[in-house]
């Protein structure tokens, strides 16, 4: 291993100081050849723009109005998602779980921080931070009260920890008083956390 | 490695914090190490095994205090180094003053980003026949790796069951070492709370993890 000596920060101006190295270091990068700039722009510009999880909400919206379709969904994920021609493209490996009136399913990763990233974008900080990943494993109903989330006491809670390189996502429950809408209506209510299992989809007529 | 990446079942961190209509990112260097690494990564200068060990391994106190991506930042620099992409001396002068080590494939070009953004494939033919099945009562073994590893510390020793087969993939404990993707069979193996966390522990709830073959044996 290399050594961490110059891994210390100094408190007064830490971003400033890490900005500058970042900038050096893909000044190198870029001299040596390695990298071009406008790929790294590329790259960026498609998380900002692209990527999140309105593509998890299709395919969740999806999966509530079609039986076929989420019957193809939990049998196998990425193959699923793969025939639906509007969403980003998406990486072999892909899980479905679904959340029934039993069972309430919830994804961690505690060694790092893997996630969908194809259908729920860059991870939010809490995901990849020291509290939910210590946590979620040992006691996720401490967890779920952390995000104004309860359930049943008898409800089952499974926890996906996510060790390797398959990659989970949370079908969540459809709410009730639905009926009659259209895919498009219900992914509106489809959240981030209900994909992730630290939270619910939105309610009919609940601001959004 | 047993290293404080290793947070399962880990107390004293603290509520959870979500923070309301989070940016996708809080400093512009971050996104540009984000684009580093996977660039570099599609460059073929390293693999995601390895750019995970060499998060792991920063020390305990920096891997604690440092953001998510300062430890992507600090990762990848130690990382660049030992494998001679990079030099002590090209960071001092903060330019390229040291020769530039050939890499295969080569730089990632704008009209290849869009490969970058779906997943590497991990899944490989298998060599051997797989040793477990679903339903199968396995345990993880007791096992403590120095180098990388994916069975995390909260299960092993464990008893559980297999859930299911997700057939063969590359194999992170060796593929991180430069030791080859030597594939083996992936399963979801599923453990009681109260196995993992003792009798007084909450009743409903069930954790899985996805082991490695050579993570398991019969029980």
């Amino acid at each position: 291993m290399s050594e961490h000596h110059d891994h210390h920060d100094h408190d007064h101006s830490e971003l400033s100081e890490t900005e500058l190295r970042v900038r050096a270091l893909e000044s190198i990068l870029t001299e040596k050849g390695y990298i071009e700039p406008a790929a790294l722009d590329a790259i960026v510009q498609a998380y900002e723009t692209r990527i999140g999880p309105h593509n998890g909400a299709q395919v969740v919206a999806k999966a509530w109005t079609d039986p076929a379709f989420k019957k193809a969904l939990l049998e196998d994920a990425t193959k699923a998602v793969g025939t639906l021609g509007h969403v980003s493209r998406v990486g072999d490996h892909l899980v479905a779980v679904e959340n029934t009136p039993g069972r309430h399913n919830m994804v961690v990763c505690t060694l790092c921080s893997c996630y969908p990233w194809e259908m729920l974008g860059l991870p939010p900080v809490w995901y990849k931070a020291a509290p939910y990943r210590s946590r979620a494993v040992k006691d996720p109903r401490s967890v779920l009260v952390d995000f104004g989330v309860s359930l049943p006491k008898e409800t089952e809670i499974r926890v996906w920890d996510s060790t390797a390189e398959t990659r989970f996502l949370v079908l969540p429950m459809r709410p009730e008083g639905t009926e009659g809408w259209s895919e498009q209506q219900l992914a509106e209510l489809v959240t981030r956390d209900s994909m992730i299992g630290t939270g619910f989809p939105k309610l009919p007529g609940a601001p959004s | 490695m047993n290293g404080v990446h290793d947070m399962g079942g880990m107390d004293g961190f603290g509520k959870v914090e979500p923070e309301a209509n989070e940016p996708m990112f809080h400093e512009l260097w971050e996104s540009r190490v984000l684009a580093m690494v996977r660039a570099m990564g599609a460059a073929g200068a390293f693999n995601i095994d390895a750019s995970r060990f060499y998060r792991e391994a920063l020390p305990p106190h920096v891997y604690l205090s440092s953001s998510y991506y300062k430890k992507w930042l600090l990762g990848l620099e130690d990382l660049l180094l030992d494998k001679g992409y990079l030099a002590r001396e090209d960071i001092a002068a903060g330019h390229a003053v040291k020769p530039a080590k050939p890499l295969a494939p080569g730089k990632l070009s704008v009209s290849d980003v869009e490969r970058t953004m779906v997943r590497g494939k991990f899944g490989r033919p298998a060599p051997a026949p797989a040793k477990f099945k679903a339903g199968d009562r396995v345990r993880a073994r007791n096992i403590h790796p120095t180098t990388h590893t994916r069975l995390p510390r909260y299960v092993r020793g464990h008893l559980g069951v297999v859930e299911r087969d997700h057939g063969c993939h590359v194999f992170p404990d060796t593929a991180a070492n430069d030791a080859g993707e030597n594939p083996q069979w992936l399963y979801t193996v599923v453990f009681d709370g109260r196995e993992l966390w003792g009798p007084g522990s909450d009743p409903t709830i069930k954790v899985s993890i996805d082991a490695f073959e050579p993570y398991l044996e019969p029980a």
